[in-house]
């Protein structure tokens, strides 16, 4: 591991300057993801100022509504709070199934969107990344690729992101605030992942420091996070769906909001599955449809085929779910 | 080389000391400290033999970095067990086979007793029916929450039935 100098600030403003006047210095949240690529010298910061002791640790609710999550808080305590397991029980659902509950103890609200990617090639310093080392070649496109993307990748970088939480907030249309040396923004989640790019996986510039997580008035509909692994808990998705679904007492779809997690460089925002549900009978062959309209431009890796079929039955047991669940 | 200066409490006892800053808490307590209770397996997160309680709270002692908890309460399952006699889980694990080689089992200990904890404040699982309904730690659900931690003797058998005897 590098050295490095270590501070606790304590205040955003004081984090913000600091990380902003070195061009190497990092956040250090809960540390579960950036400790470990320390370790392996994937990534090698100069300065840590660590963030935890930030009085960004509360969970509150917002006019009109919604709720504001610290960006400290620990993601064992957003997914225990008895307001987010009432209200945004499709959150709490994605937090529990990511990680082991010592990590979730660790791992902070904030740290959990920009955690990078489990890549095996990106993690190895020995082999090919463009991630890790911008014009050196994607190992995993011809390499171990089952954990891969199937939308959105390109010939430069196949990883996906490994967020659970991430996924539900995609689907809740969650708007992450954001301090940084020339003031402060709110960026909705659909925005704060880049394109394809995969030297820059988000669009925060260097030094700047999420401080909360604003989650809108729930939708009144049945929503769910379901997670496909290969074992029964603490995996990586290879396929997860958050998804909420609003059904008239007719039985038509009037609004549907998916996001599917272990597919893409990104959650990735379903819009043509809810574009093809809205109007359309909730029944399984809509289902199934809305998944095929999303999974057209699927374009799997020799390892990761299976993954089309999956998130294709994933998505449609999901929405057949939430769909009995609103007819009782 | 970037230096700290922290001050621990270790199973009961105040421990001071100057270290480098990349040394994990797993490394302070081992090799600075000479706490040798929490093992390391994996060193990356990944099996949960490093597992002490922070601060009450389970967490894993490899991904931490010592000089970012000063002033914390370390408890290891040594510590859990302060008179001699053994802590009602370390008992349940003998009595029960929960473990061959033992390599896992101060990791096990720690996370368990860090889950009862966690349990008891009503935290839902992963594999909770109602999010909002009470906490019954029933195998399903004590499996689920000691998945962070690893055996691989395969000693699980003996240790969910450990586990939910001291639950009971």
């Amino acid at each position: 591991m590098n050295p490095f100098d270590y501070e606790r600030p304590a205040d955003a403003g004081a984090a913000v300057a600091t990380v902003a006047s070195r061009a190497d210095a990092a956040f250090l949240g809960g540390g579960t993801n950036l400790v470990d690529l320390m370790k392996l010298g994937v990534t090698g910061p100069s300065l840590l100022v660590d963030v935890t002791g930030l009085p960004l640790d509360r969970i509150e609710p917002l006019p009109g509504g919604g709720l504001r999550i610290g960006a400290t808080v620990r993601n064992a305590d957003a997914a225990a709070d008895p307001e987010v397991r009432r209200r945004y029980p499709m959150l709490a659902r994605a937090l529990l199934a990511g990680a082991s509950g010592q990590v979730r103890n660790m791992a902070t609200i904030g740290g959990n969107l920009l955690q990078r990617t489990r890549c095996v090639y990106f993690q190895d310093v020995t082999l090919a990344c463009n991630k890790r080392e911008p014009g050196s070649g994607c190992a995993a496109l011809h390499g171990y690729n089952r954990h891969h993307a199937i939308l959105g990748a390109s010939e430069r970088c196949v990883a996906v992101h490994p967020s659970d939480m991430a996924v539900a907030l995609t689907a809740l249309d969650a708007v992450v605030q954001v301090q940084g040396p020339d003031g402060e923004r709110a960026i909705p989640i659909a925005d704060l992942y880049t394109g394809d790019d995969p030297e820059r996986d988000t669009a925060l510039a260097h030094g700047e420091l999420i401080t909360a997580i604003d989650l809108p008035e729930p939708a009144a509909a049945p929503s769910a996070y379901r997670k496909v692994r290969d074992r029964a808990s603490y995996a990586f998705a290879l396929v997860s769906v958050a998804a909420v679904l609003d059904v008239d007492a007719g039985g038509t779809v009037r609004d549907a909001r998916i996001a599917f997690g272990g597919l893409a460089h990104r959650p990735w925002r379903a819009s043509r599955a809810e574009a093809a549900l809205r109007g359309a009978p909730a029944t399984g062959a809509s289902f199934r449809t809305a998944a095929d309209a999303e999974l057209a431009a699927a374009r799997p890796l020799p390892g990761n085929a299976f993954k089309v079929p999956m998130a294709r039955s994933t998505l449609a047991a999901v929405l057949r779910g939430l769909a009995a669940r609103e007819a009782r | 080389m970037s230096t700290g200066s922290i001050m621990l409490t270790v199973d009961g006892e105040s421990r001071s000391l100057v270290i480098d800053t990349r040394t994990t808490l797993l490394d302070a307590l081992r090799d600075h400290l000479g706490v040798t209770s929490p093992k390391k397996g994996c060193d990356h997160g990944q099996c949960g033999a490093c597992t002490v309680l922070l601060d009450g709270r389970r967490v894993l002692a490899c991904l931490a970095l010592a000089v970012a908890h000063d002033g914390a309460e370390i408890t290891t399952a040594a510590g859990l067990s302060p008179d001699g006699e053994p802590h009602p889980l370390a008992q349940a694990f003998i009595d029960h086979d929960g473990f061959q080689c033992g390599y896992c089992t101060p990791g096990q200990i720690c996370s368990a007793a860090g889950m009862l904890d966690e349990a008891g404040k009503g935290a839902p699982s992963h594999v909770t029916g109602d999010l909002e309904g009470p906490t019954v730690l029933d195998d399903e659900e004590i499996r689920e929450r000691m998945s962070g931690n690893l055996c691989r003797c395969g000693a699980y058998p003996g240790i969910v039935a450990a586990i939910r005897e001291v639950s009971g």
